[in-house]
């Protein structure tokens, strides 16, 4: 199958997927910013089988094989990770891509990690689910390229037409001769050859790949298991200094006053200084606050309790949830901005035989990656160097050379592992607080965040409230939806006085409804944002899926029908949706719609395969319910069938999960099934106990006693992942589309055991 | 002054002798294959091993390993491949990897204690090991495949 190019998603205005050159932008003029062209022009050029939105991220997208591949005399192939590794497996599937189409060893592939540095790799923005679908064709063009410097240099040592020789597993064979080179022998000939064109690359047939498709042992499995592999956290510098930080404990809030006498007191601590905060709302730079240096991170965080500090709370100090949410639900049962317009919802819900109105809310979360935030950083007056978990290295490069007022060529952005990341890595605050930290006390400085810190200085998912009115007519068919969803932007952590969801939040599964429905509007009444607002994995997905799939349930249940069969004549025959038709400035994941339309046929598809697989309809004991949900996000389509056991106590067990994937082509399945798996526990833990309160302004969870996440013995007995064909289609998402289904998904099995339903997350005490 | 042996080597401290065992390791002593993942228990991601026991590093003091054995992710195993390690490994059981040495240091003290453990046993025994990327399912199955031979 082809995909061609076409300006057409341009006219949709919003091309540029980055949620941090977004931002960058609108700070900078007020108003959205096309990125930069394609980088090195190559790529455009390079007439790709289909179009992806790679070349819109800030600096493009670079195809070099000089940039991202290395051959020693020895044989061994270097591969460059350019991306961040916080568990996808992203640092084995991208260079596995390169060394299929290299036709290499991979026993003999050595990934190496980039550090920092889009102008020369490209962009390096690690969220989004973009690596594998911006980066499965640049990375073959990659593999390619240098396969082919390989074989013409063998054929000019063998003075042979570069048609009669062929790679193949780490050496180039002279089929008529016999004569073979090995990978190591031909290097340095083929290093001083020029790159080929990239429209003159062979690419591999699929048949003949080696590796994609298939998938190889992640490269850290090893170090991870035995205790070498290097986090954020876990760099050490010779004379570095360990420091923790106390922050304004409202986000708008400054330091008035701070004591220090009883923290210096403590064993260990060596100073206590101030520690430069910014104005909210900033973007990603640092609240401020006092920061305790010591020997080590224990004496900090001791001397830090020691601390006595008076706060001035700011404009936010009344941030009260139970308040906001009453506010939310009284926005919502009111007319918003309207963002989708078909047909004439009023009338038809006038004319409908039967309404069925739903109201959903989904409270703040908090990110909590295993490793809370921590960076290191070494600042002298001519250059800085950074060590740190982050999602973002290249964006943190361009903020600490802004904050520190160096040339970006001075700041060094090692990329370490990350202990997770779910979205807040991608802000870079704890790096920059290390480097002014560091420039401050002419030594390198070790940030550690706590677990109280991670908590309650978030950059937290937003909270929401989403009404859904479903009008039926007499013959039982849906024939007008009205859905409201007010919640605050992430837009309102880099502008001031922003009401309305952005595009990008309301692009994640709002107004690209999938459902055939004549009458549809999509409503987004104002909600401002009182404390700092980021993006979670899968983002405004959340409660926009947790709404609209457990309305289908309930529409089903009002009708008396099969909540499977209520979902499946929704989504309405095969064909394209036309969102754009509706929606103003539609935002499809930052892609061309002609590569990556919403295809009601794929979500039909995923929808039976799971129910198939989960076997839906099944005899099921007392007390046991199955739910199914279905979700297009990140431009691909994961339906879950999940099955519940609730006891008389409301203790839920979870004996089974059955989950099905189109993500078009898949490169790396085994790590796949891990992020479905995965995505799973993130469901069970958002739906059962994920929830962030504030009182007087002042985030009232603090650790996982507070804000408990799922636990081994709530997990499901088995999670089946079933993966759909799909090598002849453009690569769609993994890390996050699995998480938006599986929350509607769960609740909906419960009211199928239960007949109790869920419209407030969490569940934490409704079923007791 | 404070003595203790660590993975079989002789340490001593002279600092605060209330200093969290899991600083000592990771900023006194450069072994940060033991994480923090919260400073007070509920997590586990700082899992050793004191005296044949799985404890929390980050709550335990170091005037309370005075003289104790303690090993780290690091001396679990001389070459790293414990059954724990190899059956973590043929599962792939890690996403982002960064509590998954707590958890190690967990399962292989629970099937030092019983080698044969149920799949409720494994539940109940690892349930103070949070793994917020969700490898649950692959854990428990890894517990099982370390308990039957790898």
């Amino acid at each position: 199958m082809t995909y061609m190019f076409s300006k057409r998603s341009v006219a949709h205005g919003i091309q540029n997927v980055s949620r941090r050159h977004v931002l960058k932008g609108a700070v900078a003029t007020g108003s959205l910013v096309l990125a930069a062209p394609l980088a090195r022009g190559a790529h455009a050029a390079a007439a790709p089988t289909y179009a992806t939105g790679a070349g819109d991220m800030p600096h493009g997208v670079v195809v070099d094989p000089r940039v991202f591949v290395s051959i020693a005399p020895d044989g061994t192939v270097s591969i460059v990770a350019h991306r961040a590794e916080m568990g996808t497996g992203v640092r084995t599937s991208l260079p596995m891509i390169v060394a299929d189409e290299l036709e290499a060893d991979w026993a003999r592939v050595h990934v190496a990690q980039a550090e920092g540095n889009e102008a020369k790799y490209g962009n390096q923005d690690t969220d989004g689910s973009r690596s594998t679908r911006h980066y499965l064709v640049p990375m073959r063009q990659i593999g390619a390229a240098a396969r082919t410097m390989l074989e013409e240099a063998a054929a000019q040592k063998w003075n042979v037409k570069i048609e009669e020789v062929k790679a193949a597993n780490h050496e180039v064979v002279h089929g008529a001769s016999g004569r073979r080179l090995g990978y190591g022998d031909l290097a340095a000939d083929a290093a001083k050859l020029p790159v080929p064109q990239i429209k003159t690359l062979r690419l591999k047939d699929e048949s003949e790949f080696r590796y994609i498709g298939k998938g190889v042992p992640f490269v850290d499995l090893r170090d991870i298991t035995t205790g070498r592999a290097i986090y954020g956290a876990d760099v050490r510098l010779p004379l570095m200094k360990y420091a923790v930080l106390v922050r304004p404990p409202v986000v708008g809030g400054k330091l008035v006053s701070f004591d220090a006498k009883d923290a210096l007191a403590v064993p260990g601590v060596e100073q206590v200084i101030e520690a430069q905060g910014w104005p909210w709302p900033s973007k990603f730079q640092p609240l401020g606050g006092v920061a305790v240096i010591a020997r080590n991170t224990g004496a900090a965080i001791k001397g830090r309790d020691a601390l006595k500090v008076v706060w001035d709370d700011g404009p936010n100090a009344k941030y009260d949830s139970d308040a906001y949410r009453a506010e939310l639900e009284a926005s919502v049962r009111k007319p918003g901005l309207a963002v989708r317009n078909e047909g004439d919802v009023d009338a038809a819900l006038k004319s409908a035989d039967k309404v069925v109105v739903g109201e959903y809310y989904i409270p703040h979360l908090a990110h909590v990656s295993m490793e809370p935030p921590a960076a290191v950083a070494d600042v002298t007056d001519s250059k800085a160097e950074i060590w740190a978990p982050l999602q973002s290295p290249g964006g943190t490069q361009e903020d600490i050379a802004k904050t520190l007022g160096l040339p970006l060529d001075a700041v060094t952005v090692h990329m370490t592992l990350l202990g997770g990341g779910f979205g807040r890595k991608s802000k870079c605050d704890y790096a920059i607080e290390a480097a002014l930290l560091s420039r401050k006390l002419k030594a390198p400085v070790r940030v550690q965040w706590t677990r109280e810190d991670n908590i309650r200085h978030d950059f937290y998912h937003t909270v929401s409230t989403e009404r859904i009115e479903a009008g039926v007519d007499k013959s039982g068919k849906v024939i007008a939806w009205r859905h409201r969803s007010a919640a605050p932007s992430f837009m309102s952590s880099f502008q001031p006085n922003v009401k309305n969801e952005s595009a990008i939040e309301l692009g994640m599964g709002f107004v690209d409804l999938p459902f055939a429905i004549p009458n549809i509007r999509c409503e987004n009444p104002e909600a401002a944002a009182h404390t700092r607002i980021g993006w979670f994995r899968a983002v405004s997905n959340v409660p926009h899926a947790f709404a609209v799939q457990t309305m289908v349930a309930e529409i089903a249940h009002a009708l008396n029908r099969d909540p499977k069969d209520m979902l499946l004549e929704l989504i309405g025959p095969d064909r394209i949706v036309d969102v754009g038709k509706s929606t103003k400035d539609w935002w499809n994941y930052g892609e061309p719609f002609e590569s990556y339309p919403v295809d009601a046929g794929r979500l039909r598809r995923v929808t039976e395969l799971a129910a198939e697989k989960g076997e839906w309809g099944r005899k099921l004991p007392a007390g046991h319910g199955l739910g199914i949900a279905a979700h297009r996000s990140f431009v691909s389509y994961i339906a879950t069938v999940v099955e519940v056991a609730v006891d008389d106590k409301g203790n839920i067990a979870i004996p089974r999960v059955d989950t099905a994937v189109d993500c078009g082509t898949y490169v790396n399945p085994e790590r796949i099934r891990s992020q479905m798996e995965g995505a799973a526990i993130m469901g069970i833990s958002l739906a059962k106990h994920g929830e962030i309160t504030f009182k007087n302004g002042r985030a009232q969870q603090s650790n996982f006693d507070d804000f408990p996440v799922a636990r081994i013995d709530e997990a499901p007995a088995v999670i089946n992942v079933h993966i759909a064909p799909g090598q002849n289609r453009p690569p769609g998402g993994i890390g996050e589309p699995g998480v938006p289904p599986f929350a509607p998904a769960f609740c909906n099995a419960i009211f199928a055991a239960t007949g109790k339903r869920i419209r407030r997350l969490p569940i934490g005490s409704q079923l007791a | 002054m404070i003595n203790l042996t660590v993975n079989g080597e002789a340490h001593r401290w002279d600092g605060d002798p209330s200093l969290p065992l899991l600083w000592y390791l990771r900023d006194e002593s450069g072994l940060t294959g033991t994480k923090y993942g919260c400073g007070q228990a509920l997590c586990g991601a700082c899992t050793v091993h004191v005296g044949g026991q799985a404890v929390r590093a980050c709550i335990t003091a170091m005037q309370d390993v005075a003289d104790q054995n303690v090993v780290t992710i690091e001396g679990l195993h001389p070459t790293g491949d414990h059954p724990v390690q190899k059956a973590w490994r043929e599962l792939q059981v890690p996403q982002c990897g960064f509590c998954q040495t707590g958890q190690i240091m967990q399962a292989a003290m629970l099937l030092q204690d019983n080698p044969k453990p149920t799949d409720e046993q494994i539940r109940e025994q690892m349930a103070g090991n949070i793994c917020r990327c969700g490898c649950y399912t692959r854990i428990e199955a890894a517990i099982r495949l370390a308990a039957t031979g790898v």
